[in-house]
C-alpha cells in the first residue's frame, strides 16, 4: 500500500467513537503501518457531534484528512453522515449506522430530522452500507457494543487481518465484556460483507 | 505501576500521553497543573506512574510556584496548563526566568488554535519572547516525548525554565511512540541557600538580569547547531520555514520542497535561517496564529511571505496550506447540506439545569464563568450574559454593581463552579466583602471539575492520586472571609432554589448561594440504582412545551398532524406532545413541577393514564 488510507469516523458524544478509533489505530500499528489518529475533546463530550480522523500507511505526516479525501467514512449515527459530506468524494465508501439520536433542536421541536438521509447519500453516487448497529448490539445483549459492530463492519475494507483485531480487542477490552464485543465485531463484519458487491 | 512498559515497546500515544511518558523517562519528581483542554491528560496519565508526585493545584500560578519550589530543591519538575492558564501563571514565570533553576523545570503550555474548547486562541510563543525563556515545539507525539527530555537537559545546562508548547493537534493526536531509557537530573536533591539566585529583591534581580541576557546569548548560539532545528534540502525553488504541527502540513502539501524545521521556537538560529533563505528562490513561513517566525525573519532583513498568504487565525491543515499558496483547491467538494445543528448540552440529570431555569425567570444579568455551566448561555436556557475567564464572574458582577450603584440591586447575579471558585473566584468574593458590595454569588457545587472530565479540586475531598484529603468546606470558607448570608440549596428542587434566589438577590449585602448536588456523570451517580425515571402521561399533555424550556436531552417533542392528533384522542389543534426517553432519563425529577397539567410523573408513582 503506497497511498495513505484515510478513515473518517463521526457520531455523537458517548457512542464510543474514541475507543473504536483506538482499536482501529492499534490494529494498524500491529499490521506494521505508520498511523496518526486525531480527535477533539472538550465541548463534544456533552452530546455534541464528534469526529475522529485515522490515517495509516507507510509514512503519515498530517494528522488531518483533507476535505474530499476520505476513503472510508463510518457514521455512528444516521444524520451525522450528511454533516460531513464535504470530506467525501464519489469513491468514498460510507458505512452508516441507521440509529437516530435526536439533536437538541429536533428534540425540542425547533427543527426536523431529515427523512431521506440514505437517499441523499446515494444521490451523490456514494457506496453506502447502511447497518442497524444498535439493533445488532441489542440482539447480542449489549447495546453499548454499537461501536464494535461498526469496527467489524469497517474491517471488511481494511488491509488488516481479523486475528489482529482479535488480539487488540483481547488486550484493550476488559474480560467481563470481551465476548460481547468480539461477537459484535464479527456480527458487524458479517453484515457488511453480505452487502459488498465490488470485490 | 499501571503504565509498565518495556524499553523499545512501540505504543500508540496521544501527545499528552507521550509527554507523561517523557516526564517519567526524564526523571521528573514533582508535577503540578490545573486541568484545561487540551492539556489535562498529561497529569492524569503521569499520576499513574510510580515515584512521581503529581497534583492538581487550585490554579496555574500555584502549579508553577510548586514546580519552581521543587526545582529549587534540586528535583526535575513539571507544570502543565492550557494556553490561557499561562496568563494566570505569567507572574511567577517572568521571575523564574531570573532565578533560573536547580533541578530542570519545564512548563507545558497547550495552545488551542481554532478554539475547540477555549475562550480565545492566543499564541503562547509570544510568552517565550516576553519572558525571555527558551521554547521547544514538537510536531507530533513521537517528538513530544523526546522534546520534553531535551527540554530538561536544556533547562539544567542553561539554568533556565523551559517552555514546551503543544497545540490541540499535537496534544490530542495519537501516533507511534517508542518507550525509551530513563535518565535523571545531575542536580543534587537538598536544601541549598542561594539568596542571590533565589531572592529577587532589586539588588539581586539586577544582577540576575545581566545573567539572563548572557544566557539568551548562549541559547541563541546553541540554537544554531541544535539538531532539532534542521534543514531537509530538496527542490530549492520553494523553501519553507515552519515549526510544530505546521511542519506536518507542509510535508503533506509540498513533499518536494526544502524545509527548515524549527524544533526550538525561541530563540532563533539566525545564521541557519540566513543560510536557508539564501539558497531558496521563494521563502514562505508557515505557522499557526501569529507571524512569530515571520516577524523575526523580516527583522533580519530577509524577504519572505507569510501571513499575506496563510490565515492568521484558526487551525491550519494541508488543504488550507495548498490553497493559500498555489490557489488550487484539490477537487470539487460535495456542498454541505442544511441539517439540524447538534450543539453540546447540559447532560440529563445535570444539577445546573434547574438553577439556570430558576435564574432565567428572574430576568437578571448573569455574569458567568468557565465550566460546563457556560452551556447555559445556549438555547433554550439562554441564561448567561457574560463569560470572560476562569474566576471572572464575581469581579464582573461586582464591577457592574459599582458602576450602576443601588439601582442594580436585584438585577445582577454571578455564577461560578466549585472548581472555578477555588481557582480564582475566592479573591473576587473577598473584594465584594471588603469593598462593601451587595453582589449575589451562586456557587454551582457539583463536587468535581465537570467540563474537563471529573478532576478533583480542593473542595472535592480527594487528591489526584486518590487519597482522601478532607476537602475545603465552601460554606465555611465564605463565612470566614466575611459573607454573612450563605445558604446551601438543592438545585434539583426548583421551587425552593427559586425562592432563596429571589430573597438573596434583593438583599443589600453580599450573599452566597451554594447549589450542591453531584454531577450526573460521576461514576457513583451513573451507577446508582434508585433512579426514579420519569414519564409523560400522554393523555394529560396539552402540548404547551413548558417542559421543553429546560432543554433536558431526555425530553423529546413528538409532532402530530391533525389526523394523528385526533386518532390519539387530542384536539385537532394540538401540534404534538412531549415524551421522555427512558434510556436517557436520569430521574432527577426537575421536569415534573414544570408541568401545570401534571402530565409528568415518576414512573413508580403512576402506572396508568389517571389524572393527578
Amino acid at each position: 500500500m503506497d497511498k495513505v488510507m484515510n478513515l473518517f469516523l463521526c457520531g455523537v458524544g458517548g457512542q464510543g467513537i474514541l475507543l473504536a478509533s483506538e482499536v482501529i489505530s492499534s490494529a494498524c500499528i500491529h499490521s506494521g503501518f505508520d498511523v496518526k489518529q486525531s480527535e477533539v475533546h472538550g465541548m463534544a463530550q456533552r452530546g455534541g457531534s464528534v469526529i475522529s480522523h485515522i490515517r495509516f500507511g507507510e509514512k503519515v505526516y498530517s494528522p488531518l484528512i483533507e476535505p474530499g479525501d476520505a476513503d472510508l467514512v463510518v457514521s455512528f449515527e444516521l444524520l451525522e453522515a450528511l454533516r460531513y459530506l464535504p470530506y467525501m468524494n464519489s469513491n468514498t465508501r460510507v458505512i452508516v449506522n441507521t440509529q437516530k439520536i435526536l439533536p437538541a433542536p429536533v428534540a425540542t421541536g425547533m427543527d426536523t430530522y431529515p427523512a431521506d438521509v440514505l437517499d441523499q447519500l446515494k444521490q451523490r453516487k456514494l457506496s453506502v452500507f447502511p447497518i442497524d448497529a444498535f439493533d445488532i448490539a441489542r440482539s447480542i445483549g449489549e447495546t453499548r457494543a454499537v461501536n464494535m459492530v461498526l469496527v467489524g463492519a469497517l474491517s471488511v475494507f481494511l488491509p488488516i487481518q481479523e486475528n489482529i483485531f482479535m488480539q487488540v480487542i483481547e488486550k484493550r477490552i476488559p474480560e467481563k465484556i470481551r465476548k460481547v464485543n468480539i461477537d459484535a465485531f464479527l456480527k458487524g463484519k458479517e453484515t457488511v460483507r453480505g452487502m459488498r458487491t465490488d470485490s | 505501576m499501571k503504565n509498565k512498559k518495556n524499553i523499545g515497546d512501540k505504543v500508540l500515544f496521544s501527545g499528552n500521553e507521550a509527554l507523561a511518558q517523557g516526564a517519567f523517562e526524564a526523571g521528573v519528581r514533582v508535577a503540578s497543573g490545573y486541568p484545561g483542554t487540551p492539556s489535562t491528560e498529561i497529569l492524569e496519565n503521569l499520576s499513574t506512574y510510580e515515584g512521581i508526585y503529581t497534583e492538581w493545584a487550585p490554579n496555574e500560578k500555584v502549579a508553577l510556584e510548586v514546580a519552581l519550589g521543587a526545582s529549587f530543591a534540586g528535583a526535575r519538575a513539571l507544570a502543565t496548563m492550557k494556553h490561557v492558564g499561562l496568563n494566570v501563571a505569567a507572574d511567577p514565570l517572568f521571575t523564574a526566568a531570573y532565578t533560573g533553576v536547580k533541578g530542570g523545570l519545564v512548563i507545558v503550555t497547550a495552545d488551542d488554535p481554532e478554539m475547540h474548547s477555549s475562550q480565545n486562541e492566543q499564541d503562547n510563543r509570544n510568552y517565550a519572547y516576553a519572558a525571555k525563556v527558551p521554547m521547544l515545539e514538537p510536531s507530533d507525539a513521537t517528538e513530544a516525548k523526546e522534546f520534553l527530555k531535551i527540554a530538561y537537559r536544556i533547562s539544567e545546562e542553561f539554568d533556565t525554565p523551559v517552555l514546551l508548547r503543544t497545540t490541540t493537534r499535537v496534544a490530542h493526536v495519537k501516533g507511534i511512540v517508542t518507550i525509551g531509557e530513563t535518565e535523571s537530573s545531575k542536580a543534587t536533591l537538598g536544601i541549598e541557600k542561594m539568596p542571590e539566585k533565589f531572592v529577587m529583591l532589586p539588588a539581586h534581580a539586577r544582577k540576575r538580569r545581566g545573567e539572563l541576557e548572557k544566557r539568551m546569548g548562549r541559547l541563541r548560539e546553541f540554537a544554531e547547531t541544535f539538531p532539532e532545528n534542521r534543514i531537509a534540502w530538496a527542490d530549492k525553488t520553494r523553501g519553507f520555514i515552519t515549526s510544530g504541527v505546521s511542519y506536518l502540513y507542509v510535508k503533506e502539501a509540498f513533499p518536494e520542497a526544502s524545509v527548515l524545521k524549527l524544533g526550538m521556537a525561541y530563540p532563533f538560529p539566525d545564521r541557519l535561517i540566513r543560510d536557508f533563505a539564501a539558497q531558496v528562490q521563494e521563502l514562505i513561513i508557515v505557522e499557526e496564529l501569529d507571524p512569530f517566525i515571520e516577524n523575526h525573519v523580516k527583522a533580519l532583513g530577509i524577504s519572505c511571505k507569510g501571513k499575506e498568504l496563510i490565515p492568521a487565525s484558526g487551525e491550519l491543515n494541508s488543504h488550507i496550506l495548498r490553497k493559500s499558496i498555489t490557489g488550487e483547491s484539490v477537487r470539487e467538494l460535495f456542498a454541505p447540506v442544511p441539517i439540524p445543528m447538534r450543539p453540546p448540552n447540559l447532560c440529563a440529570g445535570c444539577p445546573h439545569r434547574g438553577i439556570f431555569h430558576a435564574i432565567s425567570k428572574l430576568k437578571v444579568f448573569v455574569a458567568g464563568d468557565i465550566g460546563c455551566y457556560t452551556l447555559a448561555a445556549l438555547k433554550p436556557l439562554s441564561s448567561m450574559d457574560s463569560c470572560v475567564c476562569m474566576g471572572a464572574s464575581i469581579g464582573t458582577a461586582f464591577g457592574m454593581e459599582k458602576a450602576l450603584g443601588k439601582e442594580s440591586l436585584g438585577k445582577i447575579v454571578a455564577v461560578i463552579g466549585d472548581s472555578t471558585f477555588m481557582h480564582s473566584g475566592i479573591t473576587g468574593l473577598i473584594d465584594v466583602v471588603y469593598n462593601r458590595g451587595f453582589s449575589t454569588v451562586i456557587i454551582l457545587d457539583n463536587r468535581t471539575t465537570g467540563m474537563t472530565g471529573h478532576q478533583p479540586n480542593p473542595s472535592t475531598g480527594v487528591t489526584l492520586g486518590g487519597d482522601l484529603s478532607g476537602g475545603i468546606d465552601i460554606e465555611a470558607l465564605c463565612r470566614a472571609i466575611g459573607v454573612k448570608h450563605v445558604t446551601t440549596v438543592n438545585p434539583h428542587d426548583h421551587e425552593e432554589a427559586g425562592k432563596i434566589l429571589k430573597q438573596e438577590i434583593e438583599r443589600p449585602e453580599p450573599s452566597v448561594i451554594i447549589t450542591k448536588a453531584p454531577c450526573a456523570l460521576l461514576p457513583e451517580m451513573k451507577k446508582r440504582k434508585d433512579k426514579n425515571i420519569h414519564r409523560v402521561i400522554e393523555a394529560n399533555c396539552t402540548g404547551c412545551r413548558s417542559c421543553l424550556r429546560i432543554g433536558c436531552p431526555a425530553i423529546e417533542w413528538v409532532p402530530l398532524t391533525p389526523e394523528e392528533a385526533k386518532q390519539s384522542g387530542y384536539k385537532e389543534t394540538q401540534k404534538g406532545h412531549s415524551y421522555i426517553n427512558a434510556v436517557m432519563c436520569d430521574g432527577c425529577g426537575q421536569c415534573a413541577p414544570l408541568c401545570k397539567f401534571k402530565a409528568i410523573v415518576a414512573a413508580d408513582q403512576d402506572n396508568g393514564n389517571k389524572n393527578g
